[in-house]
């Protein structure tokens, strides 16, 4: 039941800034320090995001280094390397289940 | 993008875009993000969710970061309002593609509701690079409509196929949501402040990842935005702007408005 109020309130929440955003007039939220914390903002939350769910274990242990942080290794140089959006997933995915197959 | 720069020089006015140029680039994005959406659904599903939850997500949420990031912080355990809290800051960002694209295309008022679920990174990267606003309104279209369709049904296969799969781990699949997060991210750190922001997230969540329930650590590192702009703002200010950490407009402006 918490699962279906969390996909309520993200569905309802994300809907309703993109159509903010369609629906308000021109310059309401084009104050330049709005703009800089906007483009900011995704920044600092994918950072967390991939921090976490690339070195963070469940349970509250300490971060660790594990195969996920090859299969990210990897990504990162394809994306240096400007492969598409697809090879770079490929990738992490391949690298973390060889690893994992390896041992680590 | 250098070869529509190139067809814009070439042509003598602005609408000689050719429609199946604007096409062919709608479908490329489309499909190729549109095939993702498997990595999702065998994500969603190995973090507990069960098929309808995950088809939902991607029919009612549909913005890929938001979704990664909720079923990622559900499948910690964190309380589902802190997971809805982090999708939902994710999710902030279409407001100002949004605001950019009413500009753009100008769309009828009974249509705005329609369109602004379709307003995510990949729709508004291929209409704002189209040079006027029938090539504009084609892309978001064509970009909006293979996106979605393409999403929900590879989330759909992925969702079944996890059953098949077993544990997505053990496949390597946990490493899909952060290099889609990678992906996303790489293009957007261009400037010492966008580093600098990245830098500091890192060190916070890793930070309080032990020390804090779930959920709550992401929304912690989000500060990183305002604490670096502060800082930006006071050391590109120069003096006029000493009004506490109150973030410079000037200091933004200082950025190039086309940089975003």
């Amino acid at each position: 039941m918490s699962t279906w109020i969390a996909i309520g309130v993200t569905a309802a929440g994300c809907y309703l800034v993109k159509l903010l955003g369609l629906s308000v007039p021109a310059g309401a939220l084009e104050r330049p320090g709005i703009k800089r914390l906007a483009a900011l903002l995704p920044v600092a939350l994918l950072a967390a995001l991939i921090a976490i769910q690339t070195f963070g274990e469940p349970g509250g242990h300490a971060p660790a280094l594990d195969a996920r942080a090859a299969g990210l290794g990897g990504a990162a140089l394809a994306l240096v390397l400007r492969a598409p959006f697809l090879v770079v997933v490929a990738v992490a995915v391949l690298l973390t289940a060889g690893a994992r197959a390896l041992g680590g | 993008m250098a070869e529509q720069t190139h067809i814009r020089a070439a042509a003598p006015e602005p609408s000689a875009r050719p429609d199946a140029a604007v096409v062919r680039d709608a479908l490329g994005v489309g499909v190729a993000v549109g095939l993702s959406g498997f990595a999702f659904g065998v994500t969603s599903a190995g973090s507990g969710l069960t098929l309808l939850q995950t088809c939902a997500l991607s029919l009612l949420v549909f913005t890929g970061a938001s979704q990664f990031a909720l079923v990622g912080a559900l499948a910690a355990g964190g309380n589902p309002l802190m997971a809805a809290a982090g999708a939902f800051f994710l999710g902030v960002r279409n407001a100002f593609y949004g605001l950019r694209l009413s500009q753009l295309l100008r769309l009828p008022r009974a249509v705005r509701p329609l369109a602004a679920h379709w307003v995510i990174d990949e729709t508004s990267a291929v209409a704002l690079a189209q040079p006027d606003r029938r090539a504009a309104r084609l892309g978001f279209t064509v970009t909006g409509l293979s996106l979605y369709v393409l999403w929900n049904l590879t989330t759909l296969l992925g969702a079944l196929g996890a059953a098949a799969l077993g544990d997505p781990g053990a496949w390597g699949l946990d490493a899909a949501g952060p290099a889609v997060f990678l992906a996303l991210l790489a293009p957007m750190l261009r400037t010492t402040a966008e580093r600098a922001t990245a830098g500091l997230a890192v060190v916070l969540a890793l930070v309080c990842h032990p020390l804090l329930p779930a959920g709550v650590p992401v929304l912690v590192a989000a500060l990183a935005a305002p604490v670096v702009l502060a800082l930006h703002g006071r050391r590109t200010g120069r003096g006029d702007s000493a009004r506490g950490g109150a973030v410079s407009e000037r200091a933004a402006g200082d950025h190039k408005e086309g940089e975003r």
